[in-house]
């Protein structure tokens, strides 16, 4: 006991503290690891959902003769959103070592992947709008509440990812020993990217099963 | 200052001033709305709940007055509707949750040893954004807009079609707007149990409270998503015109029950589980000894935390599923009263083994093991599913959930407040008014509720304003009502008894019953910064434990007096070795802003202000971007190589 | 009501034999369960109910058996208190797992079988050419049509006495629930899709039934009366059921007729038979011999009924009928007409 007392004085004094070692697991990392279990059960509700009306509402799916969703602008923005990830890891492993350019290079590599990905979804909706609307049917309600949830949800990540990018360009905030940030803003951007992932499955894969 | 403790020999008179110098706020009006201190907003907490508790007891006791006699006029049907709604749901969202998380915010970092919350600021905004939207629903009232379709809303009756008005609206976002809070105050009751627990504070001495809450907060962020889910699409649906709940529209009314009774089935046990852990930790200390089968409770506590996710369906025995699915959901809600029972023998044990001291909180103990037993009964009637269909949504369940809610959550909390009253406040009750309230309150429960059972058996249903006299429930009517009028004079006693302590009663010792856990190492009422010495904790009863009181004063070491700014430990999330120390936040006001530019949000979504809403929203994203921009640091201190 | 009055001489007892030492609690139960009219789940008199009273008394003496158990060892505990030690050590696991646990577990292993037979037996309905009667819910009042008959009633099903009744619940609006307390347990009526359940009376007399899931305003009123009758009165009810309504005779009648065709009444209502065929509100055909007015909200008598017409939202306000520009004058002729269709 006394030496492992020894040693932790040692490393909470004064100047050591006044660096962030990295041991252990903070509490901002568990807080967001928390935060994202919520939302993953929060779309899992909005996926069940989804199931559970199908089923519900008898053979034909989608109703109304809306046709199986087009499956090319979905698969092109799980190409585009898919892959954002790995720019982040390699700009968390990049201020990991104090390299800073890694940090601002990869923010802007995902912030460029992920708005293109908004935009694609935009023009998805701008051609389904013409087809049928959230009041059209409870396919309807169903297609536009999931993906439009999970764009918010991108519109978030995006949010924090540029608000990092700003404060990584202002440059005295980031370094080896101060990237908590970082860590958890990346656990954020891949549970968005996972989640796309379920709601291609769901939403335009399952009904041509 | 009614009590003073003696500087332990560890910490020096110097350190003690540096840690108020760092720790206390300035008695200022600023300071009371920035205030970060978890004793603070834990207080809050517990005073906000308990508005909302006399609010909803005063509806049910209209309530009560028009049920009295058949064919009353009290109140209109249209009154009524409103009253038992709002009831129903303040009771359970606006009371019970945050009562427990009002003990769980001022108990748990006293428990654990650690000097506050691990995420003070978001206590604080969870604090605000609770007690805006307890007044947000409860606003509605006064203007006849109030919620008015039970606390479970069920489609298509919830529906703009067959309830226009803002009624549901209130419901929906007032949820939504309450949901914020709930579910930011379970991620830090979480991660605070994880990462702040005294050095030594390993899993297997945790105290069974602290092991409650933190179940009942891992419920909280696996049932909370299926409440805001269901409410989302209710909203939706009644004001964008979608089809979710809408059959004509391909959409199907279960769906609506299945979502809030994954979400409402957790939720009972979100609100017995806490009170049952103050059972726990109420009991060591007037049976002078540990509860027994400590490791059993905790396998119970986690058992319920997990079989509680699959029984919500015997809250829809009568909808007419295949009866396949009946006998499984049968089955679960048969088992998951076993937990319960090892519960319930664990502490008869305690009691048969300790030594009893007979005091208001035990007493209120007692009474609790006599009402909950006897709810529990009910429920385990319930989950046979053929009986079921013959009493739900009659009296009988309204029996059954009051049994439960205050035999096995009311009771203890008020357990609790007698308990840790002296902690809390610095001073000790009156116990001869404390023995009359337990009386009163006792008696009033069991004549309010127990003929519920019998007219709920005869036929009456929930849920309805009046009655005719030929069924022949009017005699157990008003047998019911008197009992509740008995029951409020109790509870008035209680609060009688809180004020005249706060008031007059005697200063307390720091530790006046010489309980088990770490709170009562603190002084009465603890410090602004808690512990003068973070405890190294060598047992499941520290207080109790020579070691850990030595760890304190001749053993204090400068790693655990931290004096030199505001700072408390992390330590390791199974074994609790320390990690490292670390700087806590300021008070600060944004957490303030914050809720109030929510509430500016949910109020303008409500009356179908969008721009207002948006501009909302937007200083929402500014509010949350400033408060956490990255603070600047000198290069050498980030390591930076490029 | 007052047929069920005859049959509640004590029959709930027969089920489960009281033992000696909670008879007091027993009789109270028992008594209280067979006072007047008290449409009691204790008081069964149909096939499905008796089932369920039987589960019911095996439900209450198991756990008055249980709690009896905590009762006496709570009380051990408060009255031979142990001496001033602190005792820490010594934990009685095995007395908390058998008696919390392992004993809980054998009794609720039993219940759930028993529980699963009664179960199987609510299930088990009528054969395919039983008499089925489609029951629709309402805001707030229940419309009766059976199968392959014309005519309608409201709030108010005949039933032939010891025979399977096929019930199918349909919902014009929101949800309801079917609940005939002493006949059988609850269905829901689920917007948007159909429910079955059905009935069985052991003997002849009226039940009360109530909805049993919030509806809105007046679900406090939204009951009804099952009649259960011998076959043959039952087939000549069901007869006069596919009849014209019953013509006037006297002339107050005629002109109650003719106020009630001619005006707003005819748009909502319909008497067999006349020009009055409205859907909205109940079909009246045989409003003179229904046991209450607006689904159990008042007796059916002329003071009463004139107070409904003249504005029934001082009676059951909320409901679907809106107050009637009616004459002084018309309003006796409206209330005898109405009176005579039987
Ligand atoms: C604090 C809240 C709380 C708690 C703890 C419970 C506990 C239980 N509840 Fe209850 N319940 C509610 C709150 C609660 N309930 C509410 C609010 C509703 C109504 C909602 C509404 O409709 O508005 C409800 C409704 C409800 C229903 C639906 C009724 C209906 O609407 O038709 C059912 C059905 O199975 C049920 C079952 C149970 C069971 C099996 C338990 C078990 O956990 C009980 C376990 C405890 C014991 C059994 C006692 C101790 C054990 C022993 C001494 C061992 C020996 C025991 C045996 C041999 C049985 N409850
Ligand atoms: C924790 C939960 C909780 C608590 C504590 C209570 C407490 C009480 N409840 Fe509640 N109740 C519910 C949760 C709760 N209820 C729920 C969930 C429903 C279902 C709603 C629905 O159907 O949707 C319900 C429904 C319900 C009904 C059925 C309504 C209906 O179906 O039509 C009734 C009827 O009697 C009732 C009565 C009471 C009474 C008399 C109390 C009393 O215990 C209240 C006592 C409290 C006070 C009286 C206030 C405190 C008083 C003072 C501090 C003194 C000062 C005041 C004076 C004396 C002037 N409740
Ligand atoms: C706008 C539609 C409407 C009109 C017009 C209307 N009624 Fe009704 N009536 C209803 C509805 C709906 C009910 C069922 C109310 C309830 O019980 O909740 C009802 C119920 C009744 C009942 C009680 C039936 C029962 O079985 O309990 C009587 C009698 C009655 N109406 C008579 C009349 C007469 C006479 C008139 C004309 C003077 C009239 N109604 C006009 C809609 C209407
Ligand atoms: Cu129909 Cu309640
Ligand atoms: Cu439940």
């Amino acid at each position: 006991m006394t030496d492992r007392g020894g040693v932790v004085a040692a490393a909470t004094g004064a100047e050591a503290l006044s660096t962030e070692l990295p041991v252990g697991r903070s509490t901002g990392w568990w807080g967001m690891v928390l935060l994202v279990v919520t939302e993953a059960t929060l779309f899992a509700c909005l996926l069940g959902s989804y199931f559970y009306l199908r089923f519900q509402y008898g053979p034909q799916w989608p109703p109304g003769g809306n046709g199986n969703p087009k499956l090319l602008t979905p698969l092109v923005m799980t190409a585009v959103l898919v892959p954002s990830s790995l720019p982040v890891i390699w700009a968390e492993h990049g201020i990991r070592r104090g390299q800073r350019w890694r940090l601002r290079c990869g923010l802007a590599a995902t912030l460029v992947l992920g708005v293109t990905f908004l935009v694609l979804l935009a023009t998805e909706y701008a051609e389904n709008l013409k087809r049928f609307t959230m009041t059209t049917d409870v396919y309807g309600s169903l297609f536009y509440l999931i993906t439009g949830f999970h764009g918010l949800h991108v519109l978030v990540g995006l949010t924090m990812i540029s608000w990092l990018f700003a404060a990584s360009l202002r440059g005295d905030s980031f370094g080896a020993h101060r990237h908590e940030r970082v860590r958890i803003t990346a656990i954020y951007w891949h549970f968005v990217d996972a989640v796309w992932v379920a709601i291609l499955f769901t939403i335009y894969l399952s009904p041509r099963l | 200052m009614s009590t003073t403790i003696t500087p332990p020999p560890g910490p020096t008179r110097e350190d003690l001033a540096r840690l108020t110098e760092h720790w206390a706020e300035r008695a200022s009006l600023r300071a009371w709305f920035s205030t970060v201190d978890h004793k603070r907003i834990g207080r809050r907490y517990l005073v906000t709940a308990g508005l909302f508790f006399v609010l909803a007891g005063l509806s049910a006791l209209v309530m009560r007055t028009q049920l009295a006699r058949p064919e009353a006029g009290v109140v209109s049907p249209q009154e009524y509707n409103q009253l038992f709604s709002m009831h129903g749901t303040a009771m359970i969202f606006l009371f019970a949750t945050p009562m427990l998380f009002g003990f769980g915010n001022f108990l748990v970092p006293l428990m654990i040893g650690s000097r506050d919350m691990a995420f003070p600021r978001l206590n604080a905004f969870g604090y605000w954004v609770f007690l805006f939207a307890g007044l947000f629903m409860w606003t509605s009232l006064p203007f006849g807009a109030a919620p008015n379709n039970g606390w479970f809303a069920y489609v298509p009756l919830s529906g703009e079609q067959h309830n226009p008005g803002l009624h549901m609206d209130v419901y929906a976002l007032g949820l939504l707007f309450l949901g914020i809070s709930t579910t930011s105050g379970a991620i830090n009751f979480i991660v605070t149990a994880l990462k702040l627990r005294a050095p030594g504070m390993s899993l297997n001495r945790v105290p069974l409270f602290v092991w409650a809450i933190v179940a009942t907060a891992f419920m909280v962020i696996f049932a909370l998503p299926a409440l805001n889910a269901d409410n989302a699409m209710l909203f939706l649906d009644r004001r964008f015109d979608t089809h979710f709940f809408d059959p004509s529209g391909g959409g199907n009314v279960l769906l609506w029950q299945h979502l809030f009774w994954i979400f409402g089935h957790p939720d009972v046990y979100i609100i017995v589980m806490p009170a049952l852990g103050i059972v726990s930790a109420v009991l060591p200390a007037f049976t002078r000894r540990g509860v027994v089968g400590y490791p059993l409770i905790v396998l119970s506590i986690v058992a319920i935390a997990i079989i509680s996710f699959g029984v919500w369906v015997h809250h829809m025995f009568a909808t007419g599923l295949p009866q396949l699915s009946y006998s499984f959901f049968s089955a679960a809600s048969t088992i998951i009263t076993i937990p319960s029972g090892i519960q319930i023998f664990a502490w008869l044990a305690t009691m048969l083994l300790g030594r009893l001291v007979i005091r208001v909180p035990l007493l209120f103990v007692i009474g609790f093991v006599v009402t909950f037993v006897l709810g529990g009964f009910t429920g385990a009637m319930f989950a046979i599913t053929a009986f079921d269909q013959q009493v739900t949504d009659s009296y009988f369940v309204v029996a059954h959930f009051h049994y439960v809610l205050i035999g096995g959550a009311v009771f203890p909390m008020l357990a609790g407040i007698y308990y840790w009253l002296p902690k809390i406040t610095g001073r000790m009750y009156h116990e001869r008014l404390g023995r009359w309230a337990f009386w009163l309150v006792f008696a009033g429960m069991h004549v309010t509720f127990f003929p519920m059972h019998l007219y709920g058996l005869f036929g009456m249903p929930r849920r309805v304003y009046t009655y005719r006299s030929e069924p022949g429930w009017d005699g157990w009517n008003l047998v019911s009502t008197a009992g509740s009028y008995l029951l409020a004079v109790g509870l008035l006693l209680v609060l009688v008894g809180v004020v005249h302590a706060v008031r007059r009663g005697r200063p307390a010792p720091a530790d006046p019953w010489d309980g088990d856990s770490l709170e009562w190492s603190t002084a009465s009422p603890p410090e602004p910064y808690n512990f003068p010495v973070v405890p190294r904790v060598h047992s499941l009863h520290p207080t109790w434990d020579e070691r850990t009181a030595e760890s304190t004063g001749a053993g204090a070491t400068a790693d655990r007096i931290l004096s030199e700014g505001r700072r408390t430990l992390f330590t390791s999330e199974l074994d609790a070795h320390t990690e490292r120390a670390v700087r806590m936040p300021e008070p600060t006001l944004k957490p303030l802003l914050l809720a109030g530019a929510l509430l500016v949000f949910f109020t303008a979504m409500l009356l179908a202000w969008y721009p207002v809403a948006a501009v909302a929203m937007v200083v929402v994203v500014a509010t949350i971007a400033v408060w956490l921009w990255p603070p600047r640091h000198p290069d050498e201190e980030l390591g930076v190589a490029a | 009501m007052d047929t069920t009055a005859e049959t509640t001489s004590s029959t709930a007892g027969r089920h489960w034999r009281p033992r000696p030492v909670l008879t007091a609690l027993y009789g109270l139960l028992l008594l209280a369960g067979c006072a007047g009219d008290t449409p009691s789940a204790l008081n069964p008199a149909g096939t499905g109910a008796t089932r369920v009273a039987g589960l019911w008394w095996l439900l209450f003496w198991i756990s008055m058996a249980v709690f009896v158990e905590v009762m006496v060892l709570l009380s051990w505990a408060l009255v031979f208190r142990r001496g001033n030690v602190r005792v820490r050590h010594g934990q009685p696991l095995r007395f908390v797992t058998i008696a919390g646990a392992g004993l809980p577990f054998v009794i609720l292993v039993a219940v759930y079988g028993v529980g699963l037979r009664d179960l199987a037996a609510l299930g088990h309905g009528p054969g395919p050419d039983a008499p089925a009667v489609e029951v629709t819910g309402h805001k707030w009042w229940w419309e009766v049509r059976y199968a392959g008959a014309s005519g309608a009633t409201a709030n108010e099903i005949h039933i032939p006495v010891g025979e399977r009744v096929r019930v199918r619940l349909r919902t014009d609006d929101v949800l309801h629930s079917f609940w005939v307390p002493q006949l059988m347990p609850k269905t829901d009526l689920i917007a948007g899709e159909t429910r079955e359940t059905w009935l069985r009376a052991e003997r002849a007399g009226s039940y009360r039934g109530q909805c049993a899931e919030y509806c809105g305003t007046q679900h406090a009123h939204m009951a009804f009366l099952v009649v259960a009758q011998p076959r043959a009165d039952f087939d000549a009810w069901l007869a006069r059921l596919n009849a014209p309504a019953r013509q006037p005779r006297t002339d107050a009648e005629r002109r109650g007729q003719q106020a009630f065709v001619q005006g707003t009444c005819a748009a909502c209502h319909a008497v067999r038979g006349t020009d009055a065929q409205g859907r909205v509100g109940p079909d009246l055909s045989n409003m003179g011999s229904r046991w209450s007015i607006g689904a159990g909200a008042v007796p059916n008598d002329a003071g009463h009924l004139g107070g409904w017409i003249a504005n029934s939202q001082t009676v059951k306000p909320g409901n679907a009928m809106p107050p009637q520009p009616v004459d002084a004058a018309q309003l006796p002729d409206l209330i005898a007409y109405l009176r005579s269709l039987e």
